[in-house]
């Protein structure tokens, strides 16, 4: 929709070139949300697209995304073949509630800023374990690790000024099996509860909850926990006034389903072989 | 910027929060549809540099040098006037075969999306249409138009009644040309805004206006006290004493949050959008009613306090001030009828409050015309209704105010309300100048109407064998902060519901209350949807109770011809059993059913199935009426000119074919004009499926008398008698020879309608469903719906209107909660918030006929738009309680609603 009270639309071409914040700014990225609600605070838009960041960088430690690689590049990446964790990315772009329409303009690091509790991104870097790289207006550079950066709903880590740069996702992370579990309210509706499971080869557990709770949660387990062991893990780290309450689920069912679907991925990775 | 639109190049600078569908929009691209303007329903579909995009969600700057399509341009380079290409595109093409639209608000970005779809993707609709809702269709039509299935019969010679002609405005609508309410605005148009309420109950202490007329572009801020104190009711009837009249223009007591509190005309939207922050409005906060099972308590805040209007109509009207409207009627003995029952079944249901979620928003522009009259596009089902309403409120005689409307982007009974003309009616007189208003799909949710919710307490019973003994409904309808419809719908929901059983001892009490949230309205069903949930329901139990067949214990209890069809009362009335299909309609979904009950559920899930069943009067009572003028022109075609508005309901196909049928001439000769209040005398307007029966029945007997003066001038002209002459193949077969049509024109006849005696159509709907135990996600395996619509004039449409009814249906069954918070502010503001159906959430349903000839509609027709939706909640909780053993009470039968019963259920505890 047209944001009527938008002044000014500054386009950096360099770090050099961003503005000193001010009340009313807001980081374009892809702008899929940005357009979609009444902004009647903003003034000045900072379009990060003009930055011209290349979507994406493949390394032997990793992979690194920038925060505007839209949804649609991530799902094309050709990747190396022992990162079978890749096949998440698939997954986590179906997550979203938007279709593909929108995957060809939003983007990765728009959907960690936002903080939904159902966005896919965040559940795709929370659970192989990636690193924000923020860029602070005084010129410096901070990390943080994804699961961190999302404090609570539409809430992130970012001070006045900073910016989204990228996510770093480690090899050894992308190298873990995984397995991924979702339901919504309808077939294709906004996520309720998101989890993901990994399995080191040296088997090492890890189940990332989101959608189901206010901010993401990353459980690490030495070894595989048995159901009960794994049932009174999310007990203890999920207090009551953690599950996430709106249109999209109750809490009592997001909690009911996130206990399910936890087991089910428990299930999916006990085998040693394969998921 | 530069940049390439529809293979031309344009310059234009942008405006730096503009979105591309308003750039586009302001070009002229009116094919660039406004839904939602948030990405969810993705009418707004363009290609960049052929990618498909939400044009609403892109910042037009970004289209700088780039390459822009919209629907107008898919086949090819045009600019923003062409008319209809000669050649489509294969899509476009596809859907004018397989006529994959109702409304056609969603069908350009349906088509842009489409378009650009690969194998891969066509073979998943439901994931690749996810970013593209229609609310009519059910989708069906959709999905076959992308499978290159056709279904529109193109022969141009017989008689054309019962026939799937395709619609007359098909080409405008798949090449985006069709205009739609904003899509012809004047060019100087003012915009208006408005500030709304943010408290469900308050009195406005004090607006100040001064910083808002100071900004720049602001042209007028209307207030209360530039309001007409006459006071009006939203809701449009023939008779305007049927709904209370309790709403004012502007409104110095605010009754629920989103109540106009100010509007602000300017030059802009965003002027006019900076004008409305700008005002400082002084509350006093009152308590508000939020809960409706408190309404009638003694001490329960007054949403309409006599304080408020002293006066000779002055509430309370009613015994208590919070009650809008009731019914009470009861005949034989109920209590004695429970004594002689062999099973009582008793429970309390709950239907909630839905919206109607048309595409197309409501909108209105308005101007005076250049000798004065005042002339309203607005998006309405009521033009005339609401033509009469602005003459009652603004003081002007008929002659006075024009309303027309273009293609409406469908109505579902929403736009049977004056929801937006008021107040640009009032903007034109002020300002003298064109106004346009145009709500956002925000305001459509927080400030239009909805659905009645309703709690409905049913009692029935029943002997051994089946027989209904006694049938008692308590209901409690919530009408919100006004009355709009409230009486129309609590009567007509207690009224079919109870009349299709022949049960001796019925009793009906219902209320309808006043509370302090968004009012409800008139919805598709109009009551019937919450009782007909509720009550058959109820008699699935008393089937499992007796352990007899649903189907067979409709067939033991249904009135038959010859019955007397009695819901509350024994007065007399107009409704006739003109023809009577249940019988077949119960047959065939049964056989249906069990000829293919539909795949097996996936391991782990329960599966199931229901039925439930629906019977409504054809016509809304007290008089409904038609005025149609069908006319012979010079070059031998035909207008039909009618009062209705073509809103996806297909009457403009419909009155097609009669005239033609009629006057023995191709359907392509007949073009139709609706909606214009200068067209004809009057006509009540397209609500209560009437298009067909009363606006049909009005063109057939215009057509008959023009076939009859047609027939005489040619027997003048031949010397024959007008009985040897013979209208067919577009000619006049004479003993003299034929004579063509042409050589006979002008020539003009009138036909009227007044909606009375009534009929009864019928609808079955039944479900197979799966489960699943845990996590209470539901699965529709299998749905099968017969409708008795009497003679079908349009099979292909006619199958339309059933499968968009259950498809509408089966969101408010399963998804669709318009939610109100503690505060009384809706919480669902966007449709990613409210989940209508989309392709994924909603499987081809097979349709079924019964073959009837009514005596009471054109050529044996009865209506058929509203009542497929009513039967549709009850035969899906029906099913799931087969599925589960777990009775639902309440809609939506969403998963986080329903897991905990259904768990219970299955383990034996439900």
């Amino acid at each position: 929709m047209d944001l009527n009270t938008i002044e000014t639309v500054i386009r950096p071409r360099a770090r050099a070139d961003l503005p000193d914040w001010r009340a009313g700014d807001a980081c374009l990225a892809g702008g899929t949300w940005l357009f979609s609600e009444p902004q009647p605070e903003m003034r000045r838009l900072v379009d990060l697209t003009a930055l011209g960041w290349p979507s994406h960088t493949v390394a032997a430690e990793g992979l690194t995304l920038a925060a505007t690689c839209t949804i649609a590049q991530l799902d094309r990446l050709e990747l190396p073949p022992d990162w079978i964790a890749a096949s998440l990315f698939g997954q986590c772009c179906r997550a979203l509630l938007g279709s593909f329409k929108i995957w060809n303009v939003a983007t990765v690091g728009g959907n960690l800023c936002m903080a939904l509790p159902a966005g896919p991104m965040i559940a795709l870097a929370a659970a192989l374990e990636a690193t924000c790289t923020i860029w602070a207006p005084d010129g410096t550079e901070r990390h943080l690790p994804a699961a961190d950066f999302v404090v609570g709903p539409q809430r992130n880590a970012l001070r006045p000024g900073e910016i989204l740069r990228s996510l770093f996702l480690p090899a050894a992370a992308l190298a873990r099996r995984a397995a991924f579990r979702r339901i919504s309210l309808s077939p294709n509706g906004r996520s309720g509860a998101l989890l993901i499971g990994t399995r080191g080869s040296g088997g090492a557990f890890a189940l990332t909850v989101t959608a189901s709770t206010r901010r993401p949660l990353r459980l690490a387990f030495a070894t595989l926990p048995d159901p009960d062991t794994l049932h009174r893990a999310l007990a203890d780290a999920i207090p009551d006034d953690l599950w996430y309450d709106d249109v999209h689920g109750t809490p009592d069912w997001r909690c009911h389903m996130t206990v399910h679907l936890a087991q089910e991925i428990r299930a999916a990775l006990a085998d040693e072989v394969s998921a | 910027m530069r940049l390439t639109i529809n293979g031309h190049a344009h310059a234009g600078a942008p405006r730096p929060g503009q979105c591309l569908r308003t750039y586009l929009r302001e070009a002229g691209w009116f094919g660039v549809k406004k839904g939602c303007d948030a990405g969810d329903c993705g009418a707004c579909t363009v290609h960049l540099d052929g990618e498909p995009v939400h044009s609403c969600l892109l910042p037009a700057f970004r289209a700088e040098g780039r390459s822009i399509t919209t629907i107008e341009g898919l086949a090819g380079p045009c600019r923003p006037e062409d008319p209809v290409p000669d050649a489509v595109h294969p899509m476009q093409a596809a859907f004018l075969a397989a006529q994959g639209f109702q409304c056609g608000f969603c069908t350009p970005g349906m088509i842009m999306t489409a378009a650009t779809l690969d194998q891969g993707q066509k073979r998943d609709l439901g994931a690749a249409l996810k970013g593209n809702l229609c609310r009519c269709t059910g989708y069906r039509a959709i999905r076959d138009a992308i499978a290159g299935i056709a279904h529109r019969d193109t022969a141009m010679s017989g008689d054309p009644v019962g026939r799937s002609l395709p619609a007359p405005a098909a080409p405008e609508v798949v090449t985006g040309r069709a205009r739609f309410t904003l899509d012809a605005p004047p060019a100087d148009a003012l915009h208006l805004r408005v500030l709304r309420s943010p408290h469900a109950h308050a009195r406005i202490v004090a607006i100040d206006t001064a910083e808002a007329v100071a900004i720049p572009g602001v042209v007028a801020v209307l207030t209360h006290a530039d309001s007409p104190q006459r006071r009006f009711s939203t809701g449009r009837h023939q008779d305007p004493r049927d709904d209370a009249a309790d709403t004012m223009v502007l409104d110095p007591v605010l009754r629920f949050v989103g109540q106009r509190v100010a509007a602000v005309v300017a030059e802009s939207v965003a002027a006019a959008e900076a004008g409305c922050r700008a005002l400082r409005v002084t509350y006093a906060l009152r308590p508000a009613l939020r809960d409706p099972d408190l309404a009638l308590n003694p001490d329960a805040p007054k949403v309409h306090d006599p304080v408020d209007r002293p006066g000779h109509d002055a509430p309370p009207l009613m015994r208590h001030p919070n009650l809008a409207a009731e019914v009470h009627g009861a005949i034989g003995n109920v209590a004695a009828g429970f004594a002689e029952a062999d099973v009582v079944y008793e429970e309390t249901f709950r239907a909630q409050r839905v919206q109607h979620g048309a595409l197309e928003t409501h909108g209105c522009v308005g101007w005076r015309d250049p000798d004065g009259r005042l002339t309203l596009r607005t998006s309405s089902q009521v033009p005339f209704l609401t033509r009469d309403a602005l003459c009652d409120l603004v003081g002007l005689e008929r002659d006075s105010v024009r309303v027309v409307c273009g293609r409406v982007g469908g109505g579902f009974g929403g736009k049977q309300e004056m929801l937006t003309e008021d107040l640009v009616a009032l903007a034109v007189l002020r300002t003298g100048r064109p106004v346009l208003w145009e709500l956002t799909r925000q305001e459509q949710f927080t400030a239009t109407t909805t659905r009645h919710p309703m709690r409905l307490a049913v009692k029935v019973g029943a002997r051994r064998d089946g027989r209904l003994t006694a049938i008692s409904l308590d209901v409690l309808s919530d009408t919100g902060a006004y009355g709009n419809h409230a009486g129309g719908v609590i009567h007509h929901g207690c009224n079919e519901v109870l009349a299709v059983y022949a049960c001796p001892n019925k009793r009906v009490d219902g209320y309808a209350v006043y509370t302090n949230t968004v009012p409800a309205g008139a919805f598709r069903g109009y009551g019937l949807s919450q009782t007909i949930f509720a009550l058959e329901s109820a008699l699935d139990e008393v089937a499992r109770a007796l352990a007899i067949d649903p189907f067979e214990l409709r067939r033991i209890n249904a009135v038959r011809p010859g019955d007397p069809m009695v819901s509350n009362s024994l007065e007399p009335h107009d409704v006739v059993y003109g023809s009577y299909g249940l019988d077949q309609c119960l047959d065939r979904v049964q056989q249906a059913l069990q000829a293919d009950p539909g795949p097996e559920p996936e391991t782990g899930w329960r599966a199931g199935t229901g039925m439930a069943m629906a019977m409504i009067d054809t016509i809304p009572p007290r008089g409904h009426h038609a005025d149609a003028q069908v006319s012979l022109e010079p070059d031998g075609g035909v207008t039909v000119r009618v009062g209705t508005a073509e809103f996806g309901n297909g009457t403009a196909t419909v009155h097609r074919q009669i005239a033609a049928s009629a006057l023995g001439i191709a359907a392509d000769r007949v073009r139709v004009a609706g909606a214009d209040t200068d067209a004809v005398g009057h006509d009540t307007g397209a609500y209560g499926s009437t298009g067909t029966v009363v606006a049909g029945l009005a063109v057939l007997r215009a057509a008959e008398a023009l076939a009859m003066l047609i027939r005489r001038r040619a027997a003048a002209l031949t010397g024959a008698a007008p009985d040897a002459c013979r209208l067919t193949g577009g000619a006049v077969e004479t003993p003299g020879g034929p004579l063509a049509l042409a050589a006979l024109g002008p020539l003009a006849a009138g036909g009227r309608a007044d909606g009375s005696p009534r009929s009864v159509a019928f609808n079955v709907q039944a479900f197979r469903v799966a489960v699943h135990p845990v996590s209470g996600a539901v699965r529709i395996l299998r749905s099968i719906h017969a409708a008795d619509a009497g003679t079908v004039i349009n099979p292909m449409q006619c199958r339309g209107q059933v499968e968009g009814g259950v498809a509408q249906a089966i969101g408010a069954a399963l998804y669709e909660d318009l939610a109100i918070d503690a505060a009384g502010r809706v919480v669902t503001q966007a449709l990613r918030d409210y989940h209508i159906p989309a392709c994924a959430d909603v499987p081809d349903t097979e349709v079924l006929f019964a073959h009837t000839h009514d005596s009471v509609g054109p050529l044996g027709a009865k209506s058929m738009s509203e009542s497929p939706y009513n039967p549709v909640a009850a035969a899906l909780g029906n099913a799931i309680r087969d599925a589960t053993g777990a009775r639902l009470t309440a809609t939506p039968f969403a998963p986080d609603r329903i897991f905990r019963a259904v768990m219970a259920g299955v383990s034996g505890d439900g």
